[in-house]
């Protein structure tokens, strides 16, 4: 699949939501645990080698399943093949829980979902769409039809 | 790592989880637009007639509609959605920012799936939606402590909000829409995906209603329909002014 590599290069390049060196195993077998700078970004998280400043590689993180695993440790799949895991070794618990839960709300769809939310509960409330003033209430992406299942 | 190549330099393509990513094109979940679109292939290439899927900030194109698998994704983070000159009618593009940035050239089969397509691009980043989620939240906090009744000011952003810095205001000789006429999202103008509100800017005075960064006249306490059809034969004349004065290069 084409896509656009140097503007996604670019986009990693920006301010992070989160970034931090963990141990990082990808999915195929007999992976061996790497150091790398993990780094999310809207919704992708990008991985360094730790002295490079381009990017090794990228994961979008649409339908994605985070999944503790041993202690201090995570894994990234995705929902058409959950056994195919990136796992990653932080170096506290804490660590560990604040990554999971960053990357459980990094989704686009998640963000989607939060907005939908909050334009029903202020509605609710005010009894007024709070996207009229945005001009963008009639927009296919903010209805209700666009919550999945 | 091939000899001769400094340390730390990789000539390797950068991993993308494309196999994720076709499942998320073609996924049951309804799409943010879909349609045929003309894409230009490179700067002197052909149009090719493809069906563009735009889901998030992803635009997907294939084949066909048939396809199961894209031929390939635009990822719309810090680009900018602009009218363009060009022999296709109703053409449109997706300009990144940078030295050698790409910029792709599209065209719809209609003056109103142009504008369609526009619309939706042009909110189509992560960035946009995370802004109008945190002003909601804000404004759900302010109403939920009883702040004020229907009619709220909006509140700015009082965070800095970690968005793409600004991209540095390109100058294209494209043709723009008057100056006069406010950016509007619902209007033909350029429209921009970059952040519309910025951190540590001066805030304007807040009569409820009304977007922070772009105050409008009297004309604002109209109903929203009506506005947007004033707007909308305003900007069809000054196409049609616009068309009929341009040189044929």
């Amino acid at each position: 699949m084409r896509y656009n590599e140097k503007e996604l290069q670019a986009l990693s390049r920006q301010p992070a939501e989160m970034a931090a060196e963990l141990g990082m195993r990808g999915p195929k077998k007999g992976s061996v645990l790497k150091r790398r700078l993990v780094k999310l970004v809207v919704n992708f998280l990008f991985y360094f080698r730790t002295d490079e400043a381009e990017p090794v590689g990228a994961l979008l993180l649409e339908r994605c399943r985070v999944t503790r695993e041993e202690p201090g440790t995570f894994s990234i799949s995705f929902i058409e093949d959950p056994e195919r895991k990136y796992h990653f070794e932080c170096s506290s618990e804490e660590q560990c829980q604040e990554w999971m839960e960053a990357l459980r709300r990094a989704s686009y769809e998640f963000m989607r979902r939060s907005l939908i939310f909050y334009r029903n509960e202020i509605r609710k409330v005010t009894g007024k769409d709070p996207l009229e003033q945005f001009g963008i209430s009639e927009e296919a992406r903010f209805q209700l039809s666009g919550l999945q299942a | 790592m091939a000899p001769g190549f400094p340390p730390g330099f990789s000539i390797a393509a950068m991993k993308l989880n494309e196999r994720s990513l076709a499942f998320y094109a073609t996924c049951d979940a309804p799409v943010d637009n879909a349609g045929f679109l003309y894409k230009k292939g490179g700067r002197h290439a052909a149009y090719h007639r493809r069906w563009f899927v735009l889901r998030g900030n992803m635009l997907f194109y294939f084949e066909d509609a048939a396809s199961r698998e894209p031929v390939g994704v635009i990822i719309l983070e810090g680009c900018t959605v602009e009218l363009v000159e060009a022999a296709e009618e109703f053409a449109f593009a997706v300009r990144f920012a940078g030295t050698r940035a790409r910029t792709y050239v599209l065209a719809a089969e209609s003056q109103a799936a142009m504008e369609g397509w526009v619309k939706a691009l042009s909110r189509a980043s992560f960035d946009y939606l995370r802004l109008v989620v945190r002003e909601l939240e804000q404004q759900l906090a302010a109403v939920r402590s009883g702040a004020g009744g229907p009619a709220l000011p909006l509140p700015l952003p009082l965070s800095p909000t970690p968005a793409l810095p600004s991209t540095p205001a390109l100058a294209p000789p494209l043709p723009r829409w008057p100056s006069a006429l406010p950016p509007k999202e619902n209007g033909c103008a350029v429209w921009s995906t970059e952040a519309t509100f910025r951190p540590g800017s001066e805030p304007p005075p807040p009569p409820p209603r009304r977007r922070a960064s772009a105050p409008h006249g009297p004309l604002d306490l109209a109903p929203f329909a009506r506005l947007h059809e004033c707007y909308g034969q305003e900007i069809r004349a000054l196409r049609g002014q616009w068309l009929s004065s341009r040189v044929q290069p």
